[in-house]
C-alpha cells in the first residue's frame, strides 16, 4: 500500500508540474506580459512606465531558457515561485498574494464546512428515505422534484434567497460578514441555506441512483431472507456497500472546502478565497488567478490520494497495489 | 476572424449547412431500424419536452437567418443597412425610453406615455427594449453555447478517447496525462483562467467551456473502446486483415454512438448553466439569459420592484433546461441497456 501511495504521489507531482506548464502557456504565451501590464496600468501607458511595471513584477525576463539566461527566464522563475509558494504580489494592487490567501481561508472555511457537512447528511438521508420508498409516489415525486431543482440556475437560488429571506421576511441579513463568531453566524445562515438548496437536487439524484443500484443485489435478498428489518437493510447493508461511490464523490471535495465558494462568497460579501478570485477576475489580476488555479490543482491531487486511502478503510476487500 | 464570424452571411451559411446535416442525419436514422425505434420511443416518453425543444430550435433558427433591406419607415440610414434576422423583422421597432410593466400604457417610473402602449407582453427593460424580444434573442445564444461547445468538445473527446483506448501504450499515457492535468484544475477556475486569457468573444467562451468539458467524455470513450477492442468480432476483423482505421470506423465508432447522444443531451444543460454563472461573474456571452439575470438582480432592490426581466430570463432558461434534462434522461433510458435493467 505504501508503494502504491508513493507511486500515486509521484504521478500527482507530475500532474501538478503539467498544470504549471499549462498555466505558463495560458498566462505568458497566450497573454503576453505586455498585455498583462497594459491591463493593469492602462492601454495608453508610456512604454517606459510599462517597462518599469514589468520590471517591478518580474515580467521583464525572456520567456524561454536560452544561452546566457538558462536560469533567469520566465519559465524557470514561474516554476520556482509556484513550487516554493512564493507567489509574489498581485498584478492589480500589489498586495502580497500569500497573505491574502491566508486571510481568506478562514472565512471561506466557515461557509463551506457547515454547508458541506449539512449537505452531505441531508443528501444521503433524503436519498436513503427516497430509495426506501422506491417505486412509490414518494420516490417518483422526489425524482421529478430533483430534475426540476437541477434545471434552475444557481443564480436564481441566490437571488430568491436574498429577496425572500433577506428582504421580505428579514430573517437574516442580505449580505455581509463579521470576524466575531457570534455575529458571523447570522451572516452565514443565508448563504448556507442557499447553497444547500442549490445542491440538494443533484445530490439526491446521484445518491438515489447509487442506493437503488445496490438495493436489487443478491446480498439484500439474503439479508431480507434471514429476517433483517428494512431499516437495518438500508443503513447497515445498502449504505455500507454504497460507500465507494459516496467516498469518490465526497473525499475529493474536502480539500476544496478551503478554496471557498465563488458564487456564494461573491454574492453574499464574504471575504474568502472565492471573493479573492472574483476580485482577480474584475481586476485582471493574472498573478492571483494562476495562483488560485495552482492551489486548486494541488488540492485536487491531494483529494485523489485521500480518496484511494479512504477506499481501503471503507471496504476491506480493496487492496492498493 | 471575428468579423467573418459575426457577418450575417456566415451565419446564414452555418444555418444552411446545419439544416443539411440534420436532414442527412434524419435520413440515416430513418433507414436504421434500431435508431428510428429509439427515437420514436424517446418521443413517446416525453412528447411535450420534444416539442418544447423544437420550438426553441425554431426561435433560435429564426434569429440566425438574416438579410439586409426592407427597413421600416422612419428608421435612420444606418439601421436600414444592417442585416436583420427573421425575429428582428417580426418584432420590428419596439423600443421605448425606459422600464414599463407588462401590457402597460405608461412608463413604470416616469409615467409618461409609451410609444407602443399595451404591446409589450413582458414589459421593457432599463434601456426600453421589449423584454420578450430580448428573451427570444437569448434562445439563439443559449443554443449556440450548448451546440457550438458540444461541436468542439465531443469530436475532440471522441478522437482522443478512441485513439488512447484502441492503441494504448504511449498514446494512452499521453492522453491520460493531458486528461489528468485538465481534470486536476477546478473547472470553474480553469474556465475563468481561460476566458480571461483568451480574447473576449462568444467563441472564446465556447472554447473555454469545451476545454473544461471534453475530459469527462474522453475518459468514458477511452474506457468503452478498451472494452470493445477485446471483443471477438474485433479479433475476427483483425484476423481477416482489416486495417486498424477501418476497425475503428466500422466496429468501434458505431458502438459508441449511443454514448455520444447521451453525453450530448446530458451535458447540454450543464453548459448553459455554466454560462449563466460566468455571466454573473461578468465574463459571459453578450445577450445571454445569464447576463439578463445578473443585470436584473439589482432591479429587485428598486421600489416598486421591477420583476419581469428576471422572470422572463429565468423562465426561458428553466423551461429549456427542464425539457433537455427530461429528454436526456429519456434518451439514456432508451439507449443505455444498463439503466434499463436497473429500472425494472
Amino acid at each position: 500500500m505504501l508503494a502504491y501511495i508513493l507511486r500515486r504521489t509521484a504521478y500527482g507531482v507530475l500532474v501538478v508540474l503539467g498544470v504549471l506548464f499549462f498555466l505558463f502557456a495560458l498566462f505568458f504565451l497566450v497573454t503576453k506580459p505586455d498585455d498583462i501590464a497594459r491591463k493593469a496600468i492602462g492601454d495608453k501607458a508610456m512604454p517606459a512606465v510599462i517597462a518599469q511595471w514589468k520590471k517591478n513584477h518580474g515580467y521583464d525576463r525572456p520567456l524561454w531558457p536560452g544561452p546566457g539566461h538558462m536560469k533567469d527566464n520566465m519559465l524557470v522563475e514561474h516554476y520556482r515561485r509556484m513550487l516554493t509558494f512564493d507567489f509574489g504580489r498581485s498584478d492589480a494592487d500589489d498586495t502580497v498574494i500569500l497573505d491574502r490567501i491566508e486571510k481568506g481561508a478562514g472565512p471561506s472555511l466557515s461557509l463551506t464546512l457547515p454547508e458541506f457537512v449539512l449537505g452531505l447528511l441531508l443528501g444521503i438521508g433524503l436519498s436513503l428515505f427516497v430509495a426506501f420508498f422506491r417505486e412509490t409516489y414518494i420516490d417518483r415525486s422526489a425524482v421529478v422534484l430533483s430534475v426540476l431543482a437541477m434545471s434552475v440556475s444557481s443564480l436564481l437560488y441566490i437571488i430568491g434567497g436574498q429577496y425572500l429571506i433577506g428582504k421580505e421576511l428579514r430573517w437574516f441579513p442580505i449580505s455581509g460578514f463579521d470576524p466575531s463568531w457570534a455575529v458571523r453566524q447570522r451572516f452565514l445562515a443565508l448563504p448556507i441555506v442557499v447553497g444547500l438548496a442549490a445542491g440538494i437536487g443533484s445530490s439526491v439524484r446521484f445518491y438515489r441512483t447509487v442506493f437503488i443500484e445496490d438495493i436489487y443485489k443478491d446480498y439484500v435478498r439474503t439479508a431480507r431472507a434471514k429476517g433483517a428489518g428494512e431499516l437495518r437493510i438500508m443503513t447497515r447493508h445498502v449504505l455500507q456497500n454504497a460507500m465507494i461511490p459516496i467516498l469518490t464523490n465526497v473525499v475529493t471535495e474536502i480539500p476544496f472546502l478551503l478554496m471557498g465558494s465563488l458564487l456564494l462568497e461573491a454574492s453574499f460579501g464574504i471575504p474568502g478565497l472565492g471573493s479573492l478570485t472574483v476580485d482577480a477576475i474584475t481586476g485582471n489580476d493574472f498573478a492571483t488567478l494562476r495562483t488560485m488555479v495552482y492551489i486548486g490543482s494541488l488540492f485536487f491531487v491531494a483529494g485523489q490520494i485521500l480518496t484511494d486511502i479512504s477506499y481501503t478503510i471503507a471496504d476491506p476487500r480493496v487492496r492498493l497495489d | 476572424m471575428t468579423e467573418v464570424l459575426n457577418s450575417y452571411l456566415t451565419s446564414n451559411l452555418i444555418v444552411l449547412s446545419l439544416l443539411l446535416g440534420a436532414l442527412g442525419l434524419w435520413r440515416a436514422v430513418a433507414k436504421n431500424r434500431l435508431w428510428s425505434e429509439a427515437l420514436r420511443s424517446v418521443y413517446r416518453r416525453r412528447p411535450i419536452a420534444v416539442w418544447v425543444c423544437a420550438l426553441y430550435l425554431a426561435v433560435g433558427l429564426s434569429d440566425s437567418v438574416a438579410w439586409v433591406g426592407g427597413a421600416q419607415v422612419g428608421t435612420d440610414a444606418v439601421a436600414s443597412h444592417q442585416a436583420k434576422t427573421v425575429l428582428d423583422r417580426i418584432f420590428g421597432d419596439t423600443k421605448e425610453k425606459s422600464y414599463s410593466a407588462p401590457f402597460a400604457d405608461a412608463e413604470f417610473y416616469a409615467k409618461s406615455k409609451l410609444r407602443h402602449p399595451g404591446s409589450h407582453v413582458l414589459g421593457t427593460d432599463i434601456l426600453g427594449r421589449d423584454v420578450l424580444f430580448v428573451t427570444l434573442k437569448g434562445v439563439r445564444i443559449a443554443l449556440l453555447i450548448g451546440g457550438l461547445t458540444s461541436l468542439i468538445s465531443i469530436p475532440l473527446a471522441l478522437l482522443m478517447g478512441v485513439l488512447a483506448g484502441f492503441f494504448g501504450k504511449y498514446i494512452d499515457d499521453g492522453v491520460f496525462f493531458v486528461v489528468s492535468v485538465l481534470q486536476s484544475m477546478p473547472s470553474i477556475l480553469l474556465l475563468i483562467a481561460l476566458i480571461t486569457a483568451l480574447p473576449k468573444s462568444t467563441l472564446s467562451v465556447c472554447i473555454a467551456l469545451a476545454v473544461t468539458s471534453w475530459v469527462g467524455f474522453c475518459r468514458l470513450a477511452r474506457g468503452e473502446t478498451m472494452k470493445l477492442r477485446e471483443l471477438d468480432y474485433v479479433y475476427a476483423a483483425r484476423a481477416l486483415g482489416v486495417s486498424e482505421m477501418r476497425i475503428i470506423w466500422r466496429h468501434i465508432l458505431p458502438n459508441l454512438t449511443h454514448l455520444i447522444v447521451i453525453t450530448f443531451a446530458l451535458t447540454f444543460s450543464g453548459l448553459v448553466l455554466s454560462e449563466a454563472v460566468l455571466a454573473w461573474l461578468n465574463i459571459g456571452v453578450e445577450g445571454s439569459w445569464g447576463q439578463m439575470i445578473a443585470q436584473a438582480k439589482n432591479e429587485l432592490s428598486r421600489d416598486p420592484v421591477v420583476w419581469w426581466n428576471l422572470a422572463a430570463a429565468a423562465t426561458a432558461l428553466f423551461v429549456l433546461l427542464l425539457a433537455i434534462n427530461l429528454i436526456g434522461d429519456a434518451i439514456r433510458d432508451v439507449l443505455d441497456p444498463r439503466t434499463a435493467r436497473e429500472r425494472q
